[in-house]
């Protein structure tokens, strides 16, 4: 038996002699740092769900119908008609939701550590556009169901183009190809869904890994192990940090994607709908284009954008302004690279403005979050029940200026030596656990 | 460092158990993707027994019902077509029906008539060629494509033949009698397809 | 060594506080925005989904639908045979493979209560409130002569929809609060066929049911569910001794 895999491998060996180097340049002999932490498992966590997402996706489209007339019934026949269909439509589902989980975790981790800063910034920026496509593709597949959040979620978000100027209100209608989103927008936002954009995806993947992989991992002590001494038990010219990804980082990772299936599974098996933030009950009726769900919120991935949205008053007569903050907050998040000009790149060696600030830009984001999900409107009644609005506004302005906030503060607290940082050890830090 | 002590064999028999039982996972995982192939709820419900009234068919005459989608023949046949089958047996490929067409029928339907009831015959209309629709051609007079035809079907795309009986003649392409399908009398009138006589009770 | 700012028990430990905060904010809010009861269902009790499968075919399939819901799942789920459905269940001549269809054809419901009823099959996964506002609904019907079918809803004002299940629970009227339209409470002004207690009961399985309806493979994913989450800790445990064992390399 070995024999017969022996000679199999040569023989794919003489016909494709790159193939052997190019695993060892990326698995056995791809040294990453030996002190990541916790946070370093959802870039494979995400892989997982990329997997997981085009496996589950694929068998959906074998039952799923893409007209306006049929879409939603084709979903029920999909939950109820076609066997093991519900467990393929909540592995989707729940699997759009955990990839934004896994992608905000592994970002605040790139944040948190200045993986983003020189030499990866290219890594950074190819990460921020699958960032833009996946939110780009979350949309499209919510919009499929065509349910009634489906449908007042494509009208609503297809609106912001609308705000323009000059071009927004024939922009509107060549998107959806109707007045209203209809079956031509279902149609082309499937085969955007199922095709376009998964391409765009993998490729991006492809080269978020290939840049990674060329200039090598980022680790919790921000420590540039490649550029530091030379020589560990497999290899004397390998950074001494480093350890060969495979096997170490492979059993690793398959640990912790135990640990995540376990927590995927729960959510599948026992709480499909996460009480209403992963499949919304608005969207278990029908779409009509007549009455708008009394609570339309978008997904709980976009509610932050969504919330910087609402929060930003318009004015000059035009709402282009919310639309201008939304689409700014994530262009900021592409130029981190160049806003933060600091010396050291992990929050372990950075002075205690970076660590403040980092930490109000999380709260930030989970308020905003909040706002978006109308969690602050619905306590503000509670709370403040003279004038709720003005409550929920007043919070989510202040959430909203602490987000910008975050990169003014990083420009100038980065420069000119405001920053005052700790040394910078010359090795990783490893504790044996 | 290095000549730290790896105990091999622990390395060994727990990467082995981890991918036998990861690979045992990931084979049960696959088992529902297969699954949703099958035909489902919509299709099962589609391809139920279907009951027909055979009150109106006249003697001689046939009536086409679809069950699973496929033409099912239910034919009244005459005297004169049942007294005709056995002078055609020679000519068979496989007059009993007990060859290479033993399973072309149910039990209960493996007989000279191909039938429960002599003059009630039921067929899936596709020729075992290559699965068309065969004419039916009930009247015993002489035709272009046999002299000496008792009646039955004659298949337009490659000219297979079949009896009465829908038993296939020699020198035809097609290999094999048409097939009978489950099906069992409810009461006189009734035949209901996709049901044997016993499931029925 | 340097003083981590993030070390794992501690992650973990924030990590379980904000979900908790999250899980406590939201059940608070919904509790406070519904004040409804708890409907108290339980789809794995086979018993109850009978007895509200039952009550559906009974007084509520003449106008509503489960148009997603066919005779033989349901047969199949609730332990029924192919004859005790198509005897005792199913009026409307249907075949057992075919999804259950009001027999009231859709035009003439639209001319009696001014909007077809709609179809069932979703009902309590449409409602934030899931079964709890069923429950809550079946119980809240009182007389009232302003509207067109003498009937309203304290949890669905003006529903259009009359109220066939009067004959069990009785007659319900509003007591109205002082100067003000407002329903205060109702009161059972006319005792129907059951005690309150069973009334409660009968509406339970009722909503029971339809909260089968609206997601069947509830029934199957509970069930698998639980062999998963068994498998994966297994899996999991290994993996873990084989990072542990692989790591012993690491210094």
């Amino acid at each position: 038996m070995a024999n017969v895999f022996t000679r199999v491998g040569d023989w794919v060996n003489e016909r494709a002699p790159g193939l052997m180097p190019m695993y060892r340049k990326h698995m056995t002999e791809y040294y990453a740092p030996k002190n990541f932490n916790l946070w370093y498992y959802f870039g494979s966590l995400a892989l997982v769900v990329l997997i997981n997402q085009i496996v589950t996706g694929i068998f959906l489209t074998m039952n799923y119908k893409t007209s306006a007339a049929e879409a939603f019934n084709s979903v029920e026949y999909i939950m109820r008609d076609v066997e093991w269909g519900w467990l393929i439509r909540y592995m989707h589902s729940t699997g759009a939701s955990l990839f934004f989980v896994v992608v905000f975790l592994h970002m605040f981790r790139g944040l948190m550590y200045g993986s983003y800063q020189k030499p990866r910034e290219l890594v950074w920026l190819l990460g921020m556009l699958i960032f833009l496509v996946l939110m780009a593709e979350a949309f499209m597949g919510y919009v499929l169901p065509w349910g009634n959040m489906s449908f007042w979620g494509a009208k609503v978000i297809i609106s912001l183009f609308g705000t323009i100027p000059v071009i927004g209100g024939s922009l509107v209608e060549w998107i959806m190809g109707d007045y209203l989103p209809a079956d031509a927008t279902l149609n082309r936002f499937f085969a955007l869904h199922v095709i376009a954009l998964p391409i765009v995806l993998l490729l991006l993947v492809v080269l978020h890994l290939a840049a990674l992989h060329e200039v090598g991992s980022n680790n919790p002590d921000g420590v540039d192990t490649k550029h530091g001494p030379k020589g560990n038990r497999w290899d004397p010219k390998a950074p001494a940090d480093g350890i060969p990804f495979h096997p170490y980082y492979t059993v690793k990772d398959l640990a912790g994607v135990g640990f995540f299936l376990i927590i995927a599974a729960f959510i599948i098996f026992f709480a499909p709908t996460f009480g209403g933030w992963f499949l919304e009950h608005d969207n278990f009726i029908p779409a009509n284009n007549l009455v708008t769900p009394t609570h339309i919120k978008p997904s709980w991935y976009f509610t932050p954008f969504y919330a910087i949205l609402r929060m930003i008053p318009s004015f000059f007569g035009t709402a282009f302004w919310g639309v201008l903050g939304m689409f700014g907050a994530i262009a900021l998040l592409f130029l981190l690279p160049w806003i933060d000009a600091g010396k050291v790149r992990s929050i372990r060696y950075r002075g205690t403005g970076f660590k403040v600030a980092l930490m109000a830009f999380a709260v930030s984001f989970i308020g905003l979050a909040m706002v978006g999900a109308g969690v602050i409107g619905e306590l503000a009644l509670d709370w403040f029940p003279a004038d709720a609005t003005a409550a929920e506004n007043t919070f989510g302005r202040v959430m909203t200026f602490i987000y910008f906030g975050y990169f003014v503060f990083l420009w100038f607290y980065t420069r000119g030596g405001r920053e005052k940082t700790k040394p910078v050890p010359e090795r990783v830090v490893f504790d044996h656990d | 460092m290095a000549n730290e002590v790896v105990d091999h064999g622990r390395r060994r028999f727990l990467t082995a158990t981890t991918a036998v039982v990861g690979g045992v996972g990931v084979v049960t995982a696959v088992v529902p993707f297969i699954k949703s192939w099958e035909p489902s709820a919509r299709a099962k419900s589609a391809g139920a027994p279907v009951t027909v009234d055979i009150s109106k068919i006249e003697e001689g005459q046939r009536v086409t019902y679809p069950w699973r989608g496929l033409p099912v023949f239910v034919v009244n046949r005459s005297k004169a077509q049942l007294d005709a089958l056995p002078s055609q047996d020679s000519r068979l490929v496989d007059a009993k029906s007990d060859a290479g067409s033993a399973d072309q029928q149910p039990k209960y339907a493996q007989n000279e008539t191909r039938s429960i009831k002599p003059e009630w015959l039921v067929l899936v209309g596709l020729c075992t060629h290559l699965g068309c629709v065969p004419d039916f051609v009930p009247v015993m007079k002489p035709e272009p494509f046999d002299p000496d035809w008792k009646g039955g079907f004659y298949c337009p795309c490659h000219k297979s033949r079949y009896d009465m009986a829908g038993r296939v003649y020699q020198g035809v392409p097609a290999p094999k009698n048409l097939l009978v399908p489950p099906y069992h009398f409810v009461d006189d009138t009734h035949i209901q397809v996709g049901v044997d006589p016993k499931e029925a009770g | 060594m340097t003083k981590r700012l993030f070390p794992m028990k501690k992650i973990f430990v924030s990590f379980a506080l904000t979900v908790g905060l999250i899980a406590g904010v939201t059940s608070v809010a919904a509790a406070e925005e519904g004040g409804m009861p708890s409907a108290g269902t339980n789809i794995r009790d086979t018993a109850s989904l009978q007895r509200g499968a039952k009550l559906f075919f009974n007084y509520c399939v003449g106008c509503h639908s489960l148009k997603y819901v066919r005779y033989s799942r349901m047969a199949e789920d609730l332990g029924l045979s192919e004859d005790e459905v198509m005897k005792n269940l199913n009026f409307t001549g249907a075949k057992f493979g075919d999804p259950v269809i009001s027999h009231m054809p859709e035009d003439s419901a639209q001319q009696f209560f001014g909007k077809a009823p709609p179809d069932l099959s979703l009902e309590v996964r449409a409602k934030e409130q899931g079964p709890d506002w069923v429950f809550a609904y079946l119980n809240s019907f009182y007389v009232d002569p302003t509207r067109p079918v003498g009937w309203n809803n304290t949890v669905f004002p003006n529903a259009s929809m009359p109220f066939p299940l009067w004959e069990l629970q009785g007659i319900q009227t509003a007591v109205k609060k002082e100067g003000s339209d407002d329903v205060e409470k109702l009161e059972l002004s006319q005792p129907g066929k059951l005690t309150p207690a069973q009334y409660q009961q009968a509406t339970r399985d009722l909503t029971n049911f339809l909260e089968y309806a609206s997601e069947p493979a509830a029934l199957q994913r509970q069930r698998y569910g639980i062999w998963v989450l068994l498998f994966l800790a297994g899996f999991t445990f290994l993996a873990y001794l084989l990072k542990k064992e692989y790591w012993k390399d690491v210094h």
